[in-house]
Parts: C-alpha cells; sequence; structure tokens
C-alpha cells in the first residue's frame, strides 16, 4: 500500500469521526452552544482544553523551535504550561461563578459599562482572529504535504470539516471532537518519539530518554548533541545565549497571553461547578504536559538525526570520522526518499556549491572558529550545502528521517490535521460569542429570541470561518509571527482587566477601559514599530534586531511590559475617579465564594 | 455582617495559599530554570545540568503539582467556611 493511500485511509477515518460525534452532539440551546450546558466533567474537560490549546504551533513548530535554538527556546515549554497556574488560582473559578457565556460579558458587568464590554469584545476578535489565521495556515500545509493537494484546497476541505462540527454543535460538538482530536494527536506526538528514544537512548519514555545515554556513543545524549552541533559552529544545544532579561519577559509574556485567551477561558465556563473549574485547570496540564515534555526530546533528537544523516560518521564516533553524506545518496537512496519528497515543498533544499559530490552542512558563519574549519579548508568548502532546514519538518518528517514505517507517517499527519482543527473550532466559537452574544444580543439587539440568537450565533461562526479561511489563503505574516502578536495582546489586553475584576473592588469603569487601550495600543505600537505596519515588510520603523530593541525587549516580549502599563493605568485612572456602584462590589463578592455556583445540567 | 466577615475571613485564607503557590511557580520557572541556573550549574543531570532541567521538565511537572494542591487546600477551606457547593 502506498503512503499516499495510508495517509488517504488515517486521514478519512480521523475525519469521519469527527463528524460523526458532530451529528451526536448537535446544539439544540444557547447554553449548549455557548457552554454545553455547563455539564462537562472536569476530566473531560481538561483533555478538551488541551486540545483546544494545542495548536498547529505547539504541534508542527514547537519541538522545531527548540530543535534549532536549544536551551534558549524551553521559553516556549514553560511559558505554554505555567499559563494554566495562573489560569486555575486567578482566573477560572472566579469566572465559572460568574456564571455567564463570553469574557466580555464579565467585562461589560463587572465595570458596568458596555463600552468596556465592546473595547472587550475588540480586544477578544484582534487577539482570536490572528490566531486563527496561524491554524488555518497550519491546516493548508498538512493537507497539501500529506495528501498531495494545492494549499488552498487543503484549506477549503480543514474549513469544511470546521463548518460542519462547530456550527452544528457549538461548543457541545467542539467539545466532545476536542476530546477526540486530543487522543489522536497525542497519540500521533508520542509513538514516533518513543521510537526515536529507543533507537537512540534505549529509554523508552522520551523524557528519560532527552536525560539519558546515547546507546552508540556510551555518551550522555545532551552531550552528544552539544558536540556535534559545536563541531560544526553551531551554538551549544544547552547553552544559555540570549538575553537573560528578554527570556524572562517572553515567557511570563507567552504564561499571562495563555491565560487571557478567551478560547481558552470559555472552556473552564462549561463545568458543572468552581471546584470543577481549579481542578479541570489541573487536568488541562497533566494532557498538555504529555505533550510538552515530549517536545524537548523530540526536538533533540530531530536535530541529532537530521545532522548523523548529514554526517554519518556521528552516529557511532566522531563527527568527522566518516565522509559526509553524498550527493548521490541523497538523490537515490530509498532510505533518504524522504528528503527528496520534502524538497518539492520548499522546506528542506540541499546545493553541491563546490561541486565535489559530498553535501556538507555546517553554520558557515562561525565555522572560522569551530573544528569544523578544517573540513572547510581540507575539502574545499564555500559554503552550507544544506540550504534550507524548515523548523516544521523536526515534527512532520521526523518519522521518515527516523526510518519508521508508514502508518506512523500517516498518523503524524493526522495529529498535525486534529491539532489545528481542534484550536481552529475552539477560537472560532469564541469569536462567534463574541459576536452573537456580546454584539448582536448584547447590544444591537437586547431582544431576540433564544431561537434568533442561536441561528446569530451560527451565521457569525460561519462568517468567522469564511474570513479566517480567506485570511489563511494570503496570511499577512508566517504563522508564528501572527501567534506572538496574538498573546502579546492577550497578556496586555484580556488578562489584566480580568484580574483587576476579580481582586480589586476599586478599580472603575473608566480605569478598565484607559488600561485596556493603554496596553493594547503600545503594544501593538512597540509590534508594528519592529516588524511592520500590519506586518508588512518594508514598513517597519526600526530594525528588528536586539540592538534596535528598547532596554533589549524583543517585539514578542512586549505583552509584559503591555500588561505592566495596562495595570499601571488602571489603578490611577481608578483613584481619579467616583468608586464602582455598590451592586458592582456586590457582584465581585459573590464571584469571589464558591457556593451558588448554579448546579450541573445533566444532559 | 457575620456573613460579609466569615467571607473576608475565606477571601484572606485563599490569597494567602495564592501568595505560596505563585512564589513556588516563579522560583521553578524564573528562578530555577533562568536567572539562577548558573548557581546550580555544579549539579549535573543527563549531559546537563539541573537548571536546564527545570526549564525543560521540572518546572512543568512541579505546575501540575500545584495546581492538583491548590485544589485539595482550596477544597478544603471551602468546607472549613461554608462556601462550598
Amino acid at each position: 500500500m502506498s503512503q499516499f493511500t495510508l495517509n488517504l485511509i488515517v486521514i478519512g477515518a480521523s475525519f469521519a469521526l469527527y463528524i460523526g460525534i458532530a451529528i451526536w452532539a448537535r446544539a439544540g440551546s444557547t447554553a449548549e452552544f455557548y457552554a454545553a450546558n455547563r455539564g462537562v466533567g472536569p476530566v473531560m474537560n481538561g483533555m478538551a482544553t488541551a486540545a483546544d490549546w494545542m495548536s498547529a504551533a505547539s504541534f508542527i513548530s514547537m519541538a522545531g523551535l527548540i530543535a534549532f535554538t536549544g536551551y534558549d527556546n524551553s521559553t516556549y515549554l514553560m511559558g505554554w504550561t505555567g499559563g494554566y497556574v495562573l489560569l486555575a488560582l486567578l482566573l477560572a473559578p472566579y469566572l465559572r461563578k460568574f456564571g455567564k457565556f463570553t469574557v466580555p460579558e464579565f467585562i461589560g458587568d463587572r465595570f458596568y459599562s458596555s463600552s468596556a464590554r465592546i473595547i472587550g469584545v475588540v480586544c477578544l476578535l484582534i487577539v482570536s482572529i490572528t490566531y486563527v489565521i496561524g491554524q488555518m495556515t497550519g491546516v493548508g500545509v498538512t493537507f497539501s504535504r500529506y495528501l498531495e493537494v494545492s494549499n488552498s484546497t487543503g484549506l477549503w476541505i480543514g474549513a469544511a470539516l470546521v463548518f460542519c462540527y462547530a456550527v452544528l454543535g457549538g461548543m457541545k460538538g467542539i467539545t466532545y471532537t476536542q476530546v477526540a482530536q486530543y487522543i489522536v494527536l497525542i497519540t500521533a506526538y508520542t509513538i514516533p518519539a518513543v521510537f526515536i528514544s529507543l533507537q537512540l537512548t534505549g529509554n523508552f519514555l522520551p523524557q528519560l530518554g532527552l536525560f539519558g545515554t546515547h546507546d552508540a556513543s556510551g555518551l550522555a545524549f545532551l552531550s552528544k548533541l552539544d558536540q556535534l552541533v559545536t563541531d560544526l559552529g553551531f551554538r551549544q544545544y544547552t547553552g544559555h545565549h540570549n538575553s537573560t532579561l528578554d527570556m524572562v519577559l517572553f515567557t511570563l509574556a507567552l504564561m499571562i497571553g495563555t491565560a487571557g485567551l478567551p478560547h481558552v477561558i470559555i472552556r473552564f465556563f462549561t463545568v458543572p461547578k468552581v471546584s470543577d473549574a481549579r481542578k479541570s485547570a489541573g487536568w488541562a496540564l497533566v494532557f498538555i504536559a504529555l505533550l510538552y515534555t515530549v517536545a524537548p526530546a523530540v526536538g533533540s533528537m530531530a536535530r541529532f538525526n537530521l545532522t548523523a544523516t548529514m554526517w554519518p560518521g556521528a552516529e557511532t564516533g566522531e563527527t568527522f570520522s566518516a565522509e559526509p553524506i553524498t550527493l548521490e545518496a541523497i538523490e537515490t537512496s530509498p532510505d533518504l526518499e524522504w528528503m527528496r519528497r520534502w524538497q518539492l515543498t520548499g522546506l528542506l533544499n540541499w546545493e553541491d556549491k563546490n561541486g565535489d559530490g559530498f553535501i556538507q552542512y555546517y553554520n558557515e558563519a562561525n565555522a572560522a572558529n569551530a573544528p569544523v574549519a578544517a573540513i572547510v579548508e581540507e575539502q574545499g568548502l564555500v559554503g552550507n550545502e544544506l540550504t534550507t532546514v524548515n523548523n516544521d519538518i523536526m515534527v512532520l518528517a521526523n518519522p521518515e528521517i527516523a526510518n519508521l514505517p508508514g502508518w506512523v507517517i500517516a498518523i503524524v499527519a493526522a495529529g498535525g490535521l486534529a491539532a489545528a482543527l481542534s484550536t481552529a473550532a475552539g477560537l472560532l466559537l469564541a469569536i462567534s460569542g463574541a459576536v452573537s452574544h456580546d454584539l448582536i444580543k448584547g447590544t444591537l439587539m437586547p431582544n431576540i429570541s433564544e431561537r434568533g440568537e442561536l441561528n446569530a450565533a451560527r451565521i457569525s461562526m460561519a462568517v468567522s470561518i469564511l474570513v479566517a479561511t480567506l485570511l489563511g489563503l494570503n496570511p499577512p505574516g508566517f504563522a508564528a509571527q501572527t501567534v506572538a502578536l496574538a498573546f502579546g495582546l492577550a497578556a496586555s489586553s484580556i488578562f489584566p482587566v480580568l484580574m483587576m475584576g476579580i481582586f480589586s473592588k476599586r478599580v472603575t469603569k473608566e480605569g478598565a477601559i484607559a488600561g485596556m487601550i493603554a496596553g493594547m495600543l503600545t503594544t501593538i505600537l512597540y509590534i508594528f514599530t519592529y516588524k511592520g505596519w500590519f506586518f508588512i515588510a518594508g514598513t517597519n520603523m526600526l530594525p528588528d534586531t536586539p540592538d534596535a530593541w528598547m532596554f533589549g525587549i524583543s517585539p514578542a516580549s512586549f505583552g509584559t511590559i503591555g500588561a505592566v502599563i495596562n495595570f499601571a493605568v488602571a489603578f490611577i485612572v481608578s483613584r481619579m475617579t467616583q468608586k464602582p456602584p455598590v451592586h458592582v462590589q456586590e457582584l465581585v463578592e459573590s464571584i469571589r465564594v464558591p457556593r451558588g455556583a448554579g448546579g450541573a445540567i445533566a444532559h | 455582617m457575620s456573613d460579609r466577615q466569615s467571607s473576608n475571613a475565606y477571601w484572606q485564607a485563599n490569597l494567602k495559599i495564592i501568595y505560596i503557590c505563585i512564589a513556588i511557580w516563579a522560583i521553578v520557572s524564573y528562578g530555577f530554570g533562568i536567572i539562577l541556573r548558573p548557581m546550580l550549574a555544579a549539579i549535573p543531570i543527563g549531559g546537563t545540568d539541573l537548571g536546564f532541567w527545570f526549564a525543560q521538565q521540572g518546572s512543568i511537572l512541579i505546575f501540575i503539582v500545584l495546581i492538583f494542591w491548590y485544589t485539595a487546600r482550596m477544597n478544603k477551606i471551602d468546607a472549613e467556611h461554608g462556601v462550598d457547593e
């Protein structure tokens, strides 16, 4: 059976499963559509949250980001998990007690102002739409690679599938498909990792393999990897090379950004009780950690395998103990068929620059200071000959690099799609809730009937899917960049206003509005200053380099500063304005205690 | 009035646990994983040092323990102050 047929069967089966669940879990009321009737148990909600949360960026890109940077990108691992501690401690239980359907609704009620609610909607829309673009791009890439269709066809297929279960099922349909998608994606991520860990270190668990021994050389795996990459002139894998301040700020921006993402927060509205919201955050993190503790192993081992493919001597002995890989092997060897296949996608490429019949992979920028200098001299190298290695192939090509069987490759494809689709669905639900519940019912047509609102929710969901797909066809920047923007904005606008709404009775509507606007605008300005207006290349006012950054703070880390500005402005303005009315102070008292959250509705 | 006092005491108890958890959360990630890593460099673990382990694995495991510990403590405090569900 060909690889294509296998991919088709596995991906097709996973899609049939999602659609089956969607039909079984159709939503009949707005309570079902927005919050699955608050009848989802904490463990199941944790699993759905994990799928909702782990996007194409987590599944496809993160291990590659770690693979090529090493320790410095631990920021993603800590940042994208530590946010759940903040959610469990500072937001989820109180917002569940509040007991409404959307994040802007809380902002509007707590800050007794429909202007605040509208600003909340604007923040939510900017965050969620930038985030969903990245997911749709991920869907397109995965489809085009595995099902041999064009990028845009892949996108439309993905959009049609999300349309089926998100529009029909709302939160209820999305929750149960996300549970299925979690199982698919975690299986897909773990299986190749277990195989590769066994091959390299003899450890069944990748988490142990990462800190285990490289079997063939008898060295600690990470020492072996450090040695291999530094031999070739790359930075030491376990070393700390970037600014410590920026690393702290970036991790913090990811953590508070995670806690401020509306599509993650609304998942905690679906559990029956306040104590379940706390517990559910814990379970979500357990399920997330199953992937996040495997990712650094996948990254480092894929980096090792790729590099050792180029320098076969590294497998058993010294890096330069054997000749580098030949051009002939890359172009004809059945073991290296994956290189030829990935070359077609443009994510991998090579060029025999000096025409010696070998492809030498090394860091030409730093070759003079590394052991590879001798090879450069001896073999007459004129530059690195593995010219393109995209981060994303570290996960997608991983099973092929390690020569794993075809069905593993097919499962990885289904897993990548599950990760992107589950996140896209969660985001689309947050968007449609904000439009139909906050804008239409909350502001424009307060007297709309339950049926009318449900229809409005479905229509806004369909429109959101269309917009997301069109944006995915013409992404404004590459996926990771837009996701960085989403985190920066969630950190600087939504997280602070929610936290102040719960932990302070003194913050007023003027304070909250001024804080949100100040936090969001400074963050957007800072990002656009270095990345270009709306990410259009060439329109940046300052070069995007550490020397030009204010105090060495990168645009992606600025969300932390934006959050500080938000808090500061909100407190100062609140001091200068009239205290919130008594009923608002009572609302804050009431969300602080769990009792009376409204019982579960069985379904 | 007694209701208000009880809910104040409850809130203070909650805040105290939140402070403890946030302190641990910050120490394992920003502390051991990043800023204090050079101080932990002497403690080797599988080809690297303890700080690297905290940054890539240890902090995540401790985050999980923290949330479940917080949940258990809060369930107890909810019951003690009569605000459980």
